[in-house]
């Protein structure tokens, strides 16, 4: 089994975050084999970001697959960039405060929220990130969450302030993706 | 009966120097022995010998040395006194290795008050190439690459490094001499001590920059050319204390 | 011991410090900037030196200045920057200073991209600085190569006093995956490195004990000192290394390294799959080359060589002719310029030659 996802976004919305969090929870607490490769240099800068994720059972060849079985896109030039990248029947997850341009691909599975909304609400724009991890989790459990929230829990060691917020983030993310599977 | 005067040890006595006759280079490198000596530090001492005539010497050096490529002694310095602060680390070099090709090397080490000793050897000429012309070069005064001699038009002016050095906040010593008179060759011997026992206080960057000859190329005899320092160089390159911190 | 979750810089870095190197110098540039941010703060932690030197060619030399102290040291950089390092590698080189530099590589000829790429082969095996010298040179194609390779390359380059080359690419240098890091040399340990170093290197010796000349022009004899140089390039023969994947019933052979050797070593799965015999090899050591891996291959068996790299032209072909001899085609399938090799590319270019 091999899970390929691309996290895209713009810089600030926190997508190499969200990556990475996932990456190093699978490596911290499966056996299985994962890389994360992020876009980078003046790439970044020009306001967009994205990374790559494999989690496989197997050795990982290219840390930067040709066709994902997973998207997240943040923002719509994302959305046109790699939506040609999803495999026929892929999982598209949409932050839906933002884009709003219509989904042409009609074998994708889509699940979509208003994350930027919903962080909003929470009082913090900054945890659009981890309301989209708990979504990514809560639908597709390719890691668990357990797993997951520990690595958040660790990471905001050194701010322990955050956590309470960053919970309610995870956890709101987590209902929503069950709620769509 | 007393001894008042003896050879230094940090130059090998069966070997004959590479420098030409009435070249200041051997003088320099004398004083340089002689204060090792004095100082009793023979044994701490790495000299980072730039590429030029200031090589010409390294074989007949007692003590530890390393050629740097052209124009990067200060980086190669800066490698072996931060890997080894306990050595003595001083460079050696020319004009044309210190402030044409490894301007960038020495400008940084001097700004980032690198705790090392340049010894800047300024002929206002490359010699060992063969008399191009250096930043140093006086207007007027000939080199095979600028026939007609400087002209500020085409070559810019002079380089003055101990002044441009100065501009910076981090070097503890800046100091011109020369060798060109008895007396001259005493005060270089001073400067040159002074700026090692910065080194061993670690008091940061020091240099003393002496103005030096090249009967070779600048085609005159050894005599003369003390004649030229005098009228020509000086006058361009006024000698003393730039800072002393 | 547990894995750890490492960028391929910070791992190179940190798999350096452990294996005892105590100076770093380097000057910043994508895709390497991890690697000395990475030292930077962890040098103070175990007593070891970092200076960010003010350009590649002075922080090539002060790793010059600083290997001749006997101490472990290394820079890194990246394509047109290790350019730039050229001089400082042949001065190491010439004056046998034992030192580990890295070259996370991007696109190129010159500024090139800062996507990855593996535009620089000839010059990392071939010509690294003037002079005719050689060093051993590293491929990593897994982050925990690239730690294992640059904590055995301090022990190589001690061995050889030689420089060794840890030839990278972008993507192994800026990805993350789970490695296990190697153990920590001991202060003990590193002063022992350091103080095994002590006669010949260049720290003081006075004049009454035997003077340590650091001698990169070789004055009194460079032709002497070639042929010291090339009589220990040829004890390398013992030191190459190169993986086989599949290859003893292969019909087509695929020649890669680093990054690109990766992804064709994933879509030999699939092809095999499907029923294509396929295999690969992947020079571990570039330099010296593997050779004797193609030299031995069983030409009634095997119809095609495929040359994968991240170079246009393609620069791994010319090593893998020598080894080939003419004794069947070799095609390419190439990216470059910051593209990165992809699988289907790879599976494309299979199945094409196997219908031949
Ligand atoms: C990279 C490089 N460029 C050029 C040279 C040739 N070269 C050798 S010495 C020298 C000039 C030396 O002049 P200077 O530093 O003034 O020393 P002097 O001989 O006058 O004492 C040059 C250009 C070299 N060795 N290396
Ligand atoms: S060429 Fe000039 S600088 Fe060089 S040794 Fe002769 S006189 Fe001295
Ligand atoms: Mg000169």
């Amino acid at each position: 089994m091999e899970t390929n996802l691309c996290v895209a976004g713009f810089g600030g919305q926190g997508v190499m975050t969200l990556g990475k969090f996932l990456a190093e929870a699978t490596c911290d607490s499966t056996d299985k084999n994962v890389t994360f490769f992020p876009s980078y240099g003046a790439e970044q800068r020009g306001g967009t970001a994205n990374c790559f994720v494999v989690i496989s059972d197997e050795m990982v060849g290219a840390p930067l697959g040709d066709v994902m079985d997973d998207l997240i896109v943040m923002n719509e030039p994302s959305l046109d960039r790699f939506i040609g990248t999803l495999k026929e029947g892929g999982t598209l997850f949409v932050n839906s405060s933002i884009v709003k341009g219509e989904i042409t691909r009609k074998d994708a599975k889509v699940v979509s929220a208003p994350v930027t909304e919903l962080a909003l609400e929470l009082g913090n724009a900054k945890v659009l990130n981890v309301i989209m991890l708990g979504i990514y989790i809560g639908y597709t459990e390719v890691v668990s969450l357990e797993v997951v929230w520990g690595t958040i829990e660790h990471k905001l060691g050194k701010k322990p302030k955050l956590l309470p917020l960053n919970k309610e983030a995870f956890e709101k993310g987590l209902a929503i993706g069950r709620s769509q599977r | 009966m007393e001894k008042v005067y003896s050879r230094t040890t940090g130059i090998r006595e069966d070997m004959v120097n590479g420098f030409c006759p009435g070249c200041m280079h051997s003088t320099i490198i004398k004083l340089i022995g002689e204060v090792l000596d004095e100082m009793d530090i023979m044994d701490k001492a790495v000299g980072v010998l730039g590429i030029g005539c200031c090589g010409l010497h390294m074989e007949y050096m007692t003590y530890d040395n390393t050629t740097a490529p052209h124009g990067r002694a200060c980086a190669v310095a800066t490698g072996i006194k931060r890997a080894n602060p306990d050595s003595l680390v001083y460079t050696y070099q020319g004009d044309g290795d210190f402030a044409s090709i490894g301007l960038g090397e020495s400008v940084s080490a001097a700004n980032r008050g690198e705790n090392i000793t340049v010894i800047f050897v300024n002929n206002g000429i490359y010699g060992m190439t063969g008399g191009q012309m250096a930043p140093t070069t006086l207007f007027g005064m000939k080199a095979s690459t600028a026939p007609k001699g400087r002209i500020a038009e085409e070559h810019g002016y002079p380089m003055h490094m101990c002044e441009i050095l100065n501009q910076l906040t981090a070097p503890a010593y800046l100091e011109r001499t020369s060798c060109n008179t008895p007396a001259n060759v005493m005060k270089t011997k001073k400067a040159i001590r002074k700026a090692f026992e910065n080194q061993l206080n670690g008091k940061g960057f020091s240099m003393v920059e002496i103005i030096s000859n090249c009967p070779t190329n600048w085609g005159v005899e050894p005599l003369d050319s003390l004649t030229f320092i005098e009228e020509k160089m000086l006058p361009e390159y006024p000698l003393g204390v730039i800072r002393d911190k | 011991m547990a894995r750890v979750f490492m960028k391929g810089c910070e791992a190179i870095a940190e798999a350096a410090v452990r294996a005892g190197c105590r100076f770093f110098a380097g000057y910043p540039i994508t895709p390497q900037n991890e690697i000395p941010e990475y030292f930077a703060r962890r040098m103070p932690e175990v007593g070891g030196i970092f200076v960010q030197g003010e350009s590649e060619v002075a922080s090539i030399n002060m790793v010059y200045g600083a290997g001749s102290t006997g101490t472990r040291s290394m820079t890194s950089s990246s394509s047109c920057g290790i350019s730039l390092k050229s001089e400082g590698i042949s001065y190491c080189a010439s004056a046998r200073i034992p030192m580990v530099f890295a070259n996370i590589s991007r696109g190129g000829p010159g500024v090139g991209s800062i996507h990855p790429a593996q535009q620089d082969y000839l010059q990392a095996t071939k010509a690294s600085g003037n002079g005719g010298f050689e060093m051993l040179v590293f491929a990593p194609s897994t982050v925990q190569e690239a730690i294992d390779m640059t904590y055995n390359a301090f022990e190589y380059a001690q061995r050889d006093r030689n420089p060794v080359l840890i030839l990278c690419d972008g993507v192994i240098g800026t990805m993350m995956e789970p490695v296990k890091l190697p153990e920590m040399k001991t202060d003990e340990e590193v002063a022992a490195f350091k103080e095994g170093n002590k006669e010949w290197a260049c720290i003081g010796h006075g004049k009454d004990v035997k003077r340590s000349w650091i001698e990169p022009g070789h004055w009194r004899g460079q032709e002497d000192a070639n042929i010291e140089a090339a009589a220990m390039y040829e004890t390398w023969d013992k030191d190459v290394q190169v993986e086989e994947y599949l290859v003893e019933d292969a019909q087509i052979v695929i020649a890669a390294y680093g990054i690109s050797a990766r992804v064709a070593k994933s879509a030999i799965d699939i092809l095999r799959k499907e029923g294509i015999k396929v295999g690969l090899i992947r020079p571990i050591t570039v330099h010296p080359f593997p050779y004797h891996s193609f030299e031995k291959l069983d030409y009634s068996r095997v119809k095609a060589i495929l040359d994968v790299e991240m170079s246009i032209p393609a620069q791994l072909i010319y090593d893998v002719k020598l080894g080939v001899n003419n004794r069947c085609p070799i095609e390419t399938c190439l990216r470059s310029g910051g593209q990165i090799m992809s699988r289907d590319a790879v599976l494309d270019a299979v199945r094409k030659l196997n219908e031949k």
